[in-house]
């Protein structure tokens, strides 16, 4: 045993991992032992996953705070939407098209909101969510104000393998961009991003290109998104330019991301937990039960900053998803153990 | 094309550039003096205007001896949020305090919604709504929106009297220039960010009661006023308030004319104009030079 040792992963993430591959091939196997409204609850818990991982990618990683995001969302939608009703498209092969179109809309729009820095930009984001929003308003080829249905652009597929396909979508992209969040933490990207989002002048003077990291990262949220929207409008079966872009979603990103861990892989799914829970719970209480959930985020801000998942890395040592890696120092003595002996001229 | 047709566009957009501009001084305040951009600004604006209805109905009395109870109560809230809720998450992270005021801003839209439902709700009190006064040749302008003009000038005069003159504008004034060095000099920052979040709900008040009583209003709006007060600031230029009057005018004027010429495309004319200016020039119209 030498004195300094990369850490290995524990047997408890061992054990957590084989867990979840497990949970994982269960889930797979969901359309034939779940019913309809299970399948949908399971589909939309993936998808919430997803654009809660953008958003803390984003935001707890690359430093990015948006409250915009909502625009990737609605460009996923609409390039669904127009896709597979006007260009006649397999419904299921436009969702990587929509992530596509998304990471390709967001080039032109870093270019503006970048121009804005920090609380600023999150406001930014936010009027250009509103521009597509009132834009799309005014267009009615593709059905203004009210949106446009895509049952026609659905009812060739049968039923069962429709709902089958929707979901297995949803649940890979709730592990796939989980997965592809870990993957750029552990990559030099990763290390840029959040040596970006820690100082800007330090990570620049380390040789870091600030500009291109940042871009890189919020064409990646826009990816994400853009794939995510597609598949949530898939699941709505109406988009129009009022939902698709607003607010809401973003609302959920960030209570989700606030609530179970920001800057953590484990938060976004911990928080989607919390929040299946309040909703089930405040199910009858209308309005109430938004004030209760921003209540909890307000309170985990200023309580308790990192949120569930980061109390509980914090308590425990335990991460799932470890992205930072550790060296352990080992005990002196069994450090000097290891040690060869010093040479003579030393001891001499 | 008539004359009629350039002036009276222009004119009224003039004037609800006045309203913006109260729409945004409170925000450009906070974010002057603390550094701080308060998310919940737009639904704090339609909580004011809901408790200007509140007044006005239940003491009977006339919308602008409301403002007389409006203002103070809201002043009084800033004070408290900001103690409570803002002081503790202030510091080098920009992110919790964005996020503190983002879930306030959540929760202020639904408790508005959960108390006066998503009713569209006015005040039908006074005939200085629907008052106007003629220019010949066809041109009015309205007794209210020239009220609410004035009282934006108003205010960004008396708020640059209160920064040159006062002892109080010289505490807002170190603080803004070092936060830290203020400190030492012996200004308590808690009191003083609190005095500061008082001043911008108090103005902020002034504009949520002239939105009453302007139009109809509903729990949802705050996000709009929000972007638009967001946009004046940005337009006008940070750190002059003159500035950001000038912006709201501009965007007033954007607004007013891309919705006469097509009703569904006013405020997207005023965001267009918005991201026009950071492109071109993102500093804004008249940003006073600032050493950084």
């Amino acid at each position: 045993m030498s004195l300094l040792e990369l850490e290995n992963a524990s047997r408890l993430q061992h054990g957590v991992w084989i867990a979840a591959a497990a949970l994982l091939a269960v889930l797979i196997l969901a359309p034939w032992w779940a019913d309809d409204s299970d399948l949908r609850s399971i589909a939309e818990f993936a998808y919430l996953v997803a654009i809660a991982q953008m958003w803390n990618l984003l935001a707890g990683y690359g430093g990015l705070i948006s409250v915009g995001q909502q625009v990737f969302i609605g460009i996923g939608g609409y390039t669904l939407l127009i896709l597979s009703l006007d260009a006649g498209i397999s419904p299921f092969l436009c969702i990587p098209v929509a992530g596509v179109v998304s990471a390709l809309f967001a080039v032109p729009i870093a270019a503006v909101v970048f121009r804005l820095q920090g609380p600023y930009f999150a406001i930014g984001t936010w009027v250009v969510a509103d521009v597509f929003r009132l834009a799309l308003d005014n267009v009615p080829a593709i059905g203004g104000g009210s949106g446009k249905s895509l049952t026609s652009a659905l009812m060739s597929i049968p039923g069962w393998q429709r709902e089958a396909t929707t979901y297995w979508i949803a649940l890979g992209l709730g592990v796939g961009l989980t997965i592809g969040v870990y993957l750029i933490l552990r990559s030099r990207l990763g290390l840029a991003m959040t040596a970006v989002r820690d100082s800007v002048p330090a990570s620049e003077s380390l040789g870091v290109r600030v500009g291109r990291t940042k871009l890189l990262i919020y064409v990646a949220s826009a990816l994400g998104l853009g794939m995510a929207g597609a598949l949530i409008y898939l699941t709505k079966l109406r988009v129009s330019p009022d939902a698709a872009f607003s607010m809401d979603w973003t609302v959920l990103m960030i209570f989700i991301v606030v609530i179970g861990g920001i800057g953590t892989v484990e938060g976004p799914i911990v928080g989607t937990a919390v929040f299946f829970f309040l909703r089930a719970m405040l199910a009858d209480f209308g309005p109430w039960y938004l004030v209760i959930l921003g209540s909890v985020a307000v309170v985990v801000m200023l309580k308790a900053r990192r949120g569930i998942w980061g109390w509980v890395a914090g308590r425990f040592n335990f991460h799932v998803f470890p992205t930072r890696r550790r060296i352990r120092v080992n005990s002196l003595r069994s450090g000097f153990a290891e040690m060869p002996p010093s040479p003579r001229y030393l001891t001499e | 094309m008539s004359l009629f047709a350039v002036v009276d566009p222009v004119m009224q957009g003039l004037l609800l550039g006045g309203m913006y501009a109260l729409f945004a001084i409170g925000l450009s305040l906070s974010f002057g003096i603390m550094r701080m951009v308060n998310i919940a600004h737009g639904d704090i604006i339609v909580l004011a205007a809901y408790v200007t209805l509140v007044v006005v109905e239940t003491l009977a009395v006339n919308p602008f001896v409301a403002m007389i109870v409006v203002v103070p109560s809201l002043a009084a809230f800033g004070y408290v949020l900001q103690r409570v809720l803002l002081n503790p998450v202030l510091g080098d992270d920009i992110l919790p305090p964005l996020l503190v005021t983002f879930g306030l801003s959540v929760i202020i839209q639904n408790l508005l919604l959960a108390v006066f439902s998503a009713d569209p709700m006015g005040i039908h009190a006074d005939a200085v709504q629907t008052a106007s006064i003629g220019l010949g040749g066809g041109l009015a302008v309205g007794v209210l929106p020239l009220i609410i003009f004035a009282s934006a000038v108003a205010v960004v005069a008396g708020l640059e009297l209160l920064f040159a003159f006062t002892g109080l504008g010289r505490a807002f004034r170190a603080t803004s220039d070092n936060q830290t060095v203020a400190q030492l000099m012996g200004i308590d920052n808690r009191h003083l960010y609190a005095v500061a979040t008082a001043l911008a709900l108090a103005i902020s008040a002034i504009a949520g009661s002239f939105l009453a009583l302007r139009t109809t209003f509903v729990p949802t709006l705050g996000p709009s006023k929000l972007l638009v007060a967001f946009e004046a600031i940005i337009v006008g230029g940070m750190g002059s308030l003159w500035g950001t009057l000038a912006g709201a005018m501009l965007l007033g004027v954007a607004q007013s004319i891309g919705f006469r010429y097509n009703s569904g495309s006013g405020i997207l004319a005023g965001h267009f104009v918005f991201l026009a200016i950071l492109l071109v020039r993102p500093q804004g119209l008249f940003a006073r030079a600032r050493r950084s």
